[in-house]
């Protein structure tokens, strides 16, 4: 699939023209073509082995790729060292130099490029303050929390002004509370240095939040390439509204085609309708996803509105989780186990395992893919 | 609490029988051998079987040129072999702990310890057959027409010193191996993504991680090569003038114990002297550096 990351008229920063890698029989990267606009957040989305990494590490060098081409600024890189291209890299164990101070650390790239001492020690200083770690220059990395070492390994590759971050899973390590926050902090510091971050991560939630543009990886190539909008709302693949965001697959045939709705019908005899992405014949194999917050509960059959199909099902287990709170319930007749979203009104709150309750759907927001298009 | 009381008094015991080998070997074959050279190595004898405590066994050394000369000798030789023995060690070490993978790795250190099943005479002496005059490697010269006579490599400062990297090599890889196997391979990288060149990752980033592998494979390479006396004799001749050889003569030779245990101890002085240089000029704590050997 070949795309450009953005509609604007901003110049790339960075291009991938076709580019492969082969591990022995395994090809990690597959022909991969796409554009990241100057100044915007990317991130690559994908499960672990599907090839981001070795995407990340083309592009800053350490790997070269078997075919086609990466540029960067504008710049073909083909042939030139990691040491000197204008990509610095966070790593995702952040690789801090134990062996040095912070502030030798943020100096680090400075001193390599010949700068004089003084001017990289008032460099590294005012690098440090515009991340929030003004005095911590004389501090060990080992006597910094979580947070404090991530905006040190931020600062240390931003203090070279490069065209590009590359950033490979750096909150990976970081415990949830502290992810949340540095998620947020990450989107600021993106937004006050203005440069062209390149993120990989396997969160979809991360990718969702930070990104201005994702790529959703597997097998070595983009499923689909969009805004974070629409991966969530309009996915391209099967595979994309399994991984972005919560899912309710549900496999079966379609019964009937109306208008641009499909009847899907489970093995079991559950039926459900939705949106026909591509062409979908009557009696081939489907599958239709169902966002969890896109199903309405109801305590009768009346509360939907006519037209709409209503099911009952029993509740199985009740996953309270504040806002993202959700009952697990199966269908009646057929068995069928779906997650659906609590409304945050608490009107269900005294819901109970072993209940009764009503459920619909608007099939305008549930989408079925043709079975066979998966993967082809 | 009897039983608790029992517990601990037999959780003692089972320590004491656990280090009692340890002990006794400590104090019976080194304390003990040492307090009786020290006394030796303070007195003189005035007549036969009369002795008097007395410094001048000392004086001498630094009275007869000969001795401070081969003292001064031997530690500038040991601190070169030092040196050319981690110069040696290190790329070794490298291949070793970041090149190689699983079995090739295992199968590299294997190689640098099979010359150490030959026992160190055998081994000498087979250095000896390759070097001297009549020896294969003077032949190999004149048959390629390098030399037009052979020459004689052996007796030679170089040739000791040669002799003396081999025998330490194994020493100086391990504890290099074992700090550069813990140095994280993305340090290297971030350095390298940062803009630094391969010296100055060597300089900044690698041996400030070795920095405790190095000091201790150099500590266990001099105190080795000090005392050595095997190869520098057999290797160096009747020229060698290595210390050991002198505390030998004196033992052995002049049966003059007191003057032997005197140059035992200056021995010992100065490799006390040297390893606290050397750990105060690397700036390490002898604690780290002897977790690393």
């Amino acid at each position: 699939m070949s795309a450009t990351a953005s509609a604007s008229s901003a110049p790339a920063d960075l291009e991938a023209r076709a580019v492969s890698k082969r591990f022995g029989a395994h090809l990690a990267v597959d022909n991969l073509s796409f554009a990241v606009a100057r100044g915007s957040f990317f991130s690559i989305l994908g499960p672990s082995g599907c090839g981001k990494t070795t995407l990340l590490r083309m592009i800053a060098g350490f790997i070269q790729p078997d075919g086609g081409s990466i540029a960067i600024g504008g710049r073909d890189m083909a042939g030139v060292g990691p040491n000197r291209r204008p990509v610095n890299m966070v790593f995702q164990q952040l690789a801090l130099f134990p062996m040095m101070s912070v502030s030798e650390n943020v100096a680090f790239g400075l001193a390599r490029r010949g700068m004089a001492r003084a001017e990289r020690v008032r460099k590294a200083e005012a690098m440090l303050e515009r991340v929030g770690l003004a005095g911590a220059g004389g501090k060990r990395t080992d006597e910094l929390s979580g947070g404090q070492r991530q905006r040190v390994a931020i600062a240390r590759s931003m203090v070279l002004e490069p065209t590009l971050l590359l950033l490979d899973e750096p909150l990976g390590a970081l415990d949830l509370k502290l992810r949340e926050h540095m998620k947020l902090e990450l989107k600021q510091l993106q937004a006050s240095f203005g440069t062209t971050f390149v993120y990989i991560t396997h969160d979809q939630s991360e990718a969702l939040v930070l990104s201005d543009h994702v790529g959703v990886m597997n097998h070595g190539h983009f499923e689909q390439l969009g805004t974070p909008q629409q991966l969530y709302y309009a996915p391209a693949t099967p595979f994309v509204a399994g991984f972005v965001g919560n899912n309710n697959r549900v496999a079966g045939k379609a019964l009937a085609l109306e208008g641009a709705l499909v009847q899907v019908g489970t093995a079991a005899g559950w039926s459900v309708r939705a949106r026909a992405h591509g062409t979908i014949a009557v009696g081939s194999t489907v599958e239709a996803f169902i966002r969890p917050e896109s199903a309405m509960l109801g305590r009768s059959a009346a509360d939907f509105p006519p037209g709409q199909l209503a099911y009952t099902g029993e509740v199985l287990s009740l996953l309270f989780d504040g806002a993202n709170s959700v009952v697990l319930l199966r269908e009646l007749q057929s068995g069928q186990e779906l997650r659906i979203a609590l409304p945050q009104t608490g009107a269900y709150a005294d819901l109970k395992v072993g209940d009764r309750i009503h459920f619909g759907f608007d099939p305008e927001r549930a989408i079925c893919f043709p079975a066979a298009a998966a993967h082809a | 609490m009897p039983e608790l009381a029992r517990a601990a008094w037999s959780r003692r015991l089972l320590l004491a029988l656990l280090l009692a080998p340890a002990l006794l070997w400590l104090s019976l074959l080194i304390v003990l051998p040492h307090l009786d050279l020290a006394l030796l190595s303070f007195r003189e004898r005035i007549a036969p079987r009369q002795f008097v405590p007395s410094l001048a066994q000392y004086r001498t050394f630094f009275t007869e040129p000969l001795y401070w000369h081969v003292f001064l000798r031997t530690a500038l030789m040991s601190a070169g072999a030092t040196a050319l023995t981690l110069l040696v060690a290190f790329p070794i070490a490298w291949t070793i702990a970041k090149l190689a993978r699983g079995r090739m790795s295992a199968l590299l250190f294997v190689v640098c310890l099979i010359p150490f099943w030959v026992s160190e005479t055998v081994r000498t002496l087979g250095w000896m057959i390759l070097l001297r005059e009549s020896g294969v490697l003077p032949q190999l010269l004149v048959h390629l027409g390098i030399t037009a006579q052979p020459v004689e490599l052996l007796y030679h400062d170089a040739t000791i010193l040669v002799g003396l990297v081999y025998t330490s090599l194994l020493f100086m890889v391990v504890p290099l191996v074992g700090s550069l196997e813990s140095l994280d391979n993305a340090l290297i990288e971030a350095a390298y993504d940062l803009g630094a060149k391969g010296g100055a990752i060597l300089r900044e980033i690698v041996i400030p991680h070795a920095a405790p592998g190095i000091t201790a494979g150099c500590i266990v390479v001099f105190m080795l090569t000090l005392g050595n006396y095997l190869t520098p004799t057999l290797l160096g001749g009747k020229n060698s003038l290595w210390f050991t050889e002198q505390i030998y003569n004196q033992f052995i030779t002049r049966f003059n114990w007191e003057q032997g245990a005197a140059f035992g101890f200056l021995l010992l002085a100065l490799s006390t002297a040297m390893v606290w240089f050397g750990l105060k000029a690397s700036g390490q704590r002898f604690s780290d550096v002897m977790r690393r050997t």
